[in-house]
């Protein structure tokens, strides 16, 4: 640098526009900047600086306020990480629930703390593993579970009572969270004392993850049956972790991902509502899941602003008035669509990182991925690291040590703000044509989402858009740097050989008397819970019950749009 | 001059995910080729149905549920068996690299892993269909 630039320092400006035109514009004529317009990986705009007249609009007390009090934007809990830690939650799945059971003693070993599960396709669908469409799909993705006495193994040696425990399920989420009530009863949990947290969120089924069995409007009533009956019998279990990832992972933009999260939580309370059910008796056990992308800051912020706008909208939209309604807890993932198959190691970077957002926008719970997740159910060595990364975080970093240390940056506050404003108009064009399920059966989620995603493709093809190793920094393919996962060949056969044991020896009048328990609750409108946990206790399958309400519901297809 | 290649894009079995089965589907139609696509939850027979019905060139599959070994092996056969012409067949998803020549055995002619550019997918079927 010139010396004689420091000699004669600029005047200091009294106001923004005046450092524009005078300190800025003589910068820019010197180093023009590196592109024409800056935007967030959603898409909105970025200055080149934030200052007092970017959150002039924003009233601290109300907008921004405390910890551990409405509107929630600086956190749920007013110590947060300072009392507790986020807990590390990783979820696992894969073959027979041995198999399963065996990963999760491995990362409770190595310092995870709560757990969560991933089934496979024919359970998420409501399929026996002896189904012709199951056979070829049993423990790929998930483990695989027929009967509750899948689950007793699959939670053998975890003390349900002290390790919370999160299922990765929706369509069957019912059926699970059955047999997971009548597993934590057989270790002697009390029902008042269970907690865990299934995920239960069809909605985004139909706009995302394509993991559907009936048709949307029933699907939601089943959710609601397990709103109200956790918020009946299992006072400390959360039935639905409402999930924005999916719909990221699919393509969605930040503003997206939670206006659909957001409307989808609101479509349950209300629907419950309108079932006679208060939203003070079920919105307190509603939890969300959110993806951690690779804007850092718009991550953070979209934390911020969920927070901050679901509790405008259980209170003043739908006139919760217990505290506990109002507070958006959240689990949170590393994204796992910006995993790249290409240099796998450099997804420990992207993690690391990830990870981080996740705990500076204040999340209760983390599963950080794997770098060998482009490619496989991840292996012992990755996932270990994805553990330790958290652990490092947590224990190193002392990012932990304070509340919510980015409230009061003037970008923080007005991108928090922006995605707020955002997301809340989308909410409401939501409602205006209808609400969630109008829009699901008509494609206008799918479609919003499909076109965000082929935005972003055309973007990474035309290089405006950079990701390290795939379009930029590319190096010639070596050897994978971790060991390939593989599954026991014998497991599909072990899988439906004890499922059509299990057939044979059960009480088969108390399955039958069940089922059409099931079935005349669902046809009548009643609350199929305690039917669905009656035919779980007789050794009823997962298939068998599903099948009983095909036969009221339906099946579903959505429409096809790209 | 040629008629447009007929596409066929599908997602066999239970697997939902089809962010990459859209995006492949939407550059081949960007692409001005024909594109069918057949959705989620297809079994072989329907795929084998949907690709000699629609009189399909090409069919592009997508799985990232580790189903790949065994739809790639009985699609490809069944296609053999009922397709009156040759399908070219390209499968994309999550796919571990000691089984691409499985795949390729069973008669895949190529497999495109995450991060491929749609541009690579489209000139690959492009040249298949000039070359015939």
């Amino acid at each position: 640098m010139d010396p004689k630039d420091d000699s004669n320092p600029p005047k200091a400006s009294a106001d923004q526009s005046t450092w524009q035109s005078t300190t800025l514009a003589a910068s820019l004529r010197k180093v023009p900047v590196r592109q024409d317009a800056f935007t967030t990986l959603s898409g909105l705009p970025i200055k080149e600086l934030y200052t007092a007249e970017d959150v002039a609009g924003i009233d601290p007390a109300r907008d921004i306020g405390f910890p551990g009090e409405y509107p929630y934007t600086r956190g749920v809990h007013p110590t947060m990480y300072r009392a507790r830690p986020w807990t590390i939650r990783q979820v696992a799945g894969f073959g027979t629930a041995e198999d399963t059971n065996g990963r999760f003693k491995y990362l409770l070993e190595h310092g995870e703390t709560g757990l969560s599960t991933d089934f496979d396709l024919p359970t998420l669908l409501g399929y026996d593993s002896d189904h012709p469409v199951a056979v070829p799909e049993i423990g790929k993705i998930g483990v695989a579970v027929d009967t509750v006495d899948d689950v007793h193994l699959l939670m053998k040696d975890i003390p349900l009572d002290q390790v919370s425990t999160s299922y990765t399920v929706n369509a069957s989420a019912f059926v699970l969270m059955g047999m997971y009530e009548v597993v934590a009863k057989s270790q002697g949990v009390r029902l008042e004392q269970i907690t865990g947290t299934c995920q239960n969120d069809i909605l985004k089924e139909y706009t995302a993850q394509n993991e559907y069995i009936y048709p949307p409007a029933p699907a939601v009533q089943l959710v609601v049956d397990t709103m109200e009956y956790a918020a009946t019998m299992m006072p400390r279990y959360n039935p639905v972790s409402v999930s924005g990832y999916h719909i990221r992972d699919a393509g969605a933009t930040a503003v997206q991902e939670l206006a659909f999260t957001l409307a989808a939580g609101h479509c349950y309370v209300t629907e419950a509502a309108k079932r006679g059910l208060a939203p003070d008796f079920v919105a307190p056990r509603v939890s969300f899941f959110w993806d951690i992308q690779n804007d850092f800051f718009e991550e953070i912020c979209k934390l911020r602003a969920a927070r901050r706008l679901w509790a405008r909208i259980m209170k003043d939209w739908v006139g919760a008035k217990d505290p506990r309604s109002w507070m958006m807890r959240a689990h949170c993932q590393t994204a796992g669509v910006s995993l790249t198959a290409l240099q796998p190691d450099n997804n420990i970077a992207r993690t690391a990182i990830q990870a981080l957002a996740a705990i500076l926008g204040g999340t209760q719970s983390l599963h950080t991925n794997s770098k060998d997740e482009a490619y496989q159910i991840p292996s012992e060595g990755a996932i270990k690291i994805a553990v330790r990364t958290q652990q490092i975080l947590a224990l190193e970093t002392r990012v932990a040590d304070v509340v919510d240390p980015l409230g009061g940056s003037y970008y923080v506050e007005s991108l928090t703000t922006r995605l707020e404003e955002e997301s809340e108009a989308l909410i409401r064009r939501l409602l205006d044509r209808g609400g969630m399920v109008q829009s699901i059966e008509d494609g206008f989620i799918q479609q919003q989402i499909a076109d965000s995603s082929a935005a972003f493709q055309q973007a990474v093809e035309a290089n405006r858009e950079h990701i390290v190793g795939v379009n930029i920094h590319v190096e010639p393919e070596a050897p994978l740097p971790f060991d390939q996962f593989v599954l026991d060949p014998g497991l599909a056969e072990r899988q439906i050989n004890r499922t059509q044991g299990i057939r044979r020896s059960r009480p088969q009048a108390e399955v039958g008397s069940a089922l059409k328990e099931v079935e005349a609750a669902a046809r009548g409108g009643k609350n199929v819970m305690p039917a669905v946990v009656r035919a779980v206790n007789a050794h009823a399958t997962v298939g068998e019950i599903c099948d009983c309400l095909r036969g009221v519901f339906g099946g579903y297809r959505g429409p096809l749009v790209y | 001059m040629k008629p447009p290649v007929r596409v066929v894009v599908a997602k066999p079995g239970l697997d939902g995910h089809d962010r990459g089965a859209k995006i492949v589907a939407r550059a081949f139609r960007d692409a001005g080729m024909e594109v069918i696509y057949t959705g989620i939850f297809q079994t072989t027979e329907m795929i084998t149905r949907t690709v000699v019905e629609e009189d399909a060139d090409v069919l592009g599959l997508s799985i990232l549920s580790g189903t790949h070994l065994h739809f790639a092996e009985e699609i490809c056969r069944h296609l053999r068996e009922q397709a009156a012409k040759e399908v070219l067949v390209v499968m994309g998803g999550t796919v571990p690299p000691p089984d691409i020549p499985k795949l390729k055995a069973f008669g895949v002619a190529a497999v495109f892993g995450p991060g491929t550019p749609t541009a690579a997918i489209v000139e690959f079927v492009r040249q298949w269909h000039q070359a015939r």
